[in-house]
């Protein structure tokens, strides 16, 4: 009881005195400057930055839970130093190339941020930073199909040369005021800025490399090369779907009156959990089982076909869009497997298929009261919207396509691409890092 | 009656499985072995400390064979393992006084099958 009496008083005394302290011109009627609508969507835009910063940890594990316990430890130094070098190339080159003052193609000013001026309301830092988690988004979708085969050096050189250049060119052309922005262009977060960047990037990368030794028979068919901790790759496809609640809703860049971040909330979660669905009930009907690793897939898909149009949509198409994403990345895998370009991870179907679907879907499902120029298919908006989307992402694309194509062919005859077979054999963890990912367990190997 | 083991490669698993099949031998053991030989091990980083490592890893078959399929085993065997490389492997052939199958109590040529 007085216990109870003495602490009230206590409260009651530091209440006073922290009265007492506030300077007297808070009690005045001027309006107090600590909340302004700047700072408020600073905050948000540096809160969804570090959402996005963390979907690295996703890919990461995502990646080393689809892979052989030998390699782990490579794809994981990958997916850690491809964050570091795209920070690093973003700052000095990148920013000025995708936001800076200069042609359609490409921007000039503000190398190492210097005389750079923020794209948005928020100040440039916060920009920069909420940017540059992108970038390490589309450079890492990379090493999970180029898995378990390529150089270590190879790959930060290709890290570097995606974050510094060939990612900030296309981002450019859709967010910076280039040439399809001009045409009416619709990316909200990064359907093809992001994810059919980084998902051609690994195609091309995987066709170049060739698939890993053992996957396909002499006669074509293919054979499961069981990734080696499903666990991890469950628990890097929920710090995805968490993080995509940054990489989403933050690309509003500010937050309003909080209607267009609870739609884009909403649209997001929603086309994941159908991806999900809709992934799990294809693999099920057609290999007779529902194959966790490929729902994990038809969820990411979901995310990654929604990044488009998640702003310009209604729920209900969020559902189809995520639904059709879950369907492609499962006839993806499978289709892949029939041309033999080895995917380890599903790369390829997840984010450059669907990132491709994603864009095209706001020619059909686009809502011109939402912002879009004109309106999709379904709202009476003709093929005008669809064209431009459809010309967009081939051109980024093939892009994409033909200078990461041209880049890994120079890598492969100076420095090399691949390792030795034997290394293969071995493991890259060892072959490339004189280390194993689980030294003290024996891991089982007969592939 | 025999019992052949033999040390491979790991990644030569696979290879030697398939020389077995192709050679009407169905049936093995295979287990996952550390093991020196001929081969000298590697060395490892961690944290700046080298250190070296010389049991590798290795498989080993256990089949029991009866006498004609002794060197159907063996040749398999080799040919599914051999890569021309230090480190290969051995195989070992023992004689096997008795086989008993469990489910039927069966002994010897028809234990093994």
């Amino acid at each position: 009881m007085w216990r109870r009496f003495f602490s009230a008083v206590r409260i009651i005394g530091l209440v006073m005195l922290g009265l007492m302290a506030l300077p007297s011109h808070s009690f005045a009627e001027e309006p107090v400057a600590w909340a302004s609508q700047v700072g408020l969507d600073t905050v948000w835009v540096l809160i969804a930055a570090f959402l996005v910063f963390f979907m690295q940890a996703g890919f990461g594990m995502v990646e080393a839970g689809f892979i052989r316990a030998k390699n782990t430890c490579n794809i994981l130094t990958k997916n850690f130093l491809d964050f570091c070098m795209a920070s690093l190339g973003f700052f000095i080159f990148g920013y000025a190339i995708m936001f800076g003052p200069g042609n359609g193609f490409m921007g000039f000013k503000g190398w190492f941020l210097v005389g750079a001026e923020s794209a948005s309301s928020v100040p440039l830092f916060a920009f920069w930073l909420f940017q540059a988690a992108f970038c390490g988004a589309a450079a890492t979708i990379v090493a999970g199909g180029m898995a378990e085969r390529m150089k270590f050096q190879a790959y930060l050189i290709y890290s570097f040369v995606i974050s510094a250049l060939i990612y900030p060119i296309i981002g450019h052309w859709v967010w910076g005021g280039g040439w399809l922005a001009k045409l009416g262009f619709m990316d909200f977060a990064g359907s093809t800025v992001v994810h059919a960047v980084g998902g051609f990037a690994a195609l091309i990368g995987t066709i170049i490399l060739k698939p890993r030794t053992g996957k396909y028979n002499p006669d074509g068919s293919a054979n499961a090369i069981a990734g080696h901790n499903i666990p991890l790759a469950s628990l890097g496809v929920f710090i995805l779907w968490f993080g995509w609640f940054g990489f989403n809703p933050g690309s509003t860049l500010s937050v309003g009156d909080g209607e267009l971040i609870g739609r884009v909330a909403i649209n997001t979660n929603l086309a994941a959990a159908t991806g999900g669905i809709m992934a799990m009930l294809m693999v099920w009907k057609m290999f007779g089982k529902p194959d966790l690793s490929m729902a994990m897939n038809g969820a990411l898909a979901g995310l990654v076909a929604v990044t488009a149009p998640c702003a310009f949509i209604d729920p209900w198409a969020a559902i189809v869009i995520g639904g059709v994403g879950g369907l492609i990345v499962v006839l993806g895998v499978v289709i892949l497997d029939k041309l033999q370009i080895d995917d380890p991870v599903g790369a390829v179907p997840v984010h450059g298929l669907n990132g491709v679907w994603g864009t095209l879907s706001i020619g059909i499902f686009g809502k011109a009261a939402l912002g879009v120029p004109s309106s999709g298919l379904l709202y009476g908006g003709g093929f005008s919207q669809l064209g431009i989307q459809l010309l967009g992402v081939l051109a980024a694309v093939s892009f994409v396509v033909v200078t990461m194509g041209l880049l890994f062919k120079i890598v492969d005859a100076t420095i090399g691409l691949r390792v030795s077979k034997e290394e293969e054999f071995k493991g890259l963890d060892i072959g490339e890092h004189g280390m194993e990912s689980y030294s003290g367990f024996q891991v089982f190997t007969t592939q | 009656m025999k019992l052949i083991i033999a040390m491979i490669q790991p990644h030569k698993l696979p290879d030697v499985k398939k020389a077995l099949f192709d050679a009407q031998v169905h049936k093995m053991t295979v287990t996952n072995v550390l093991g020196c030989g001929q081969q000298k091990g590697y060395s490892e980083t961690y944290r700046g400390v080298i250190h070296e490592i010389n049991l590798l890893k290795k498989v080993r078959l256990e089949i029991a064979v009866n006498e004609d399929f002794v060197e159907p085993t063996i040749n398999a065997i080799m040919k599914g393992a051999r890569s021309g490389n230090v480190g290969d492997g051995k195989v070992f052939v023992l004689d096997l006084p008795r086989c008993i199958r469990i489910r039927t109590g069966e002994e010897g040529r028809e234990a093994i099958g």
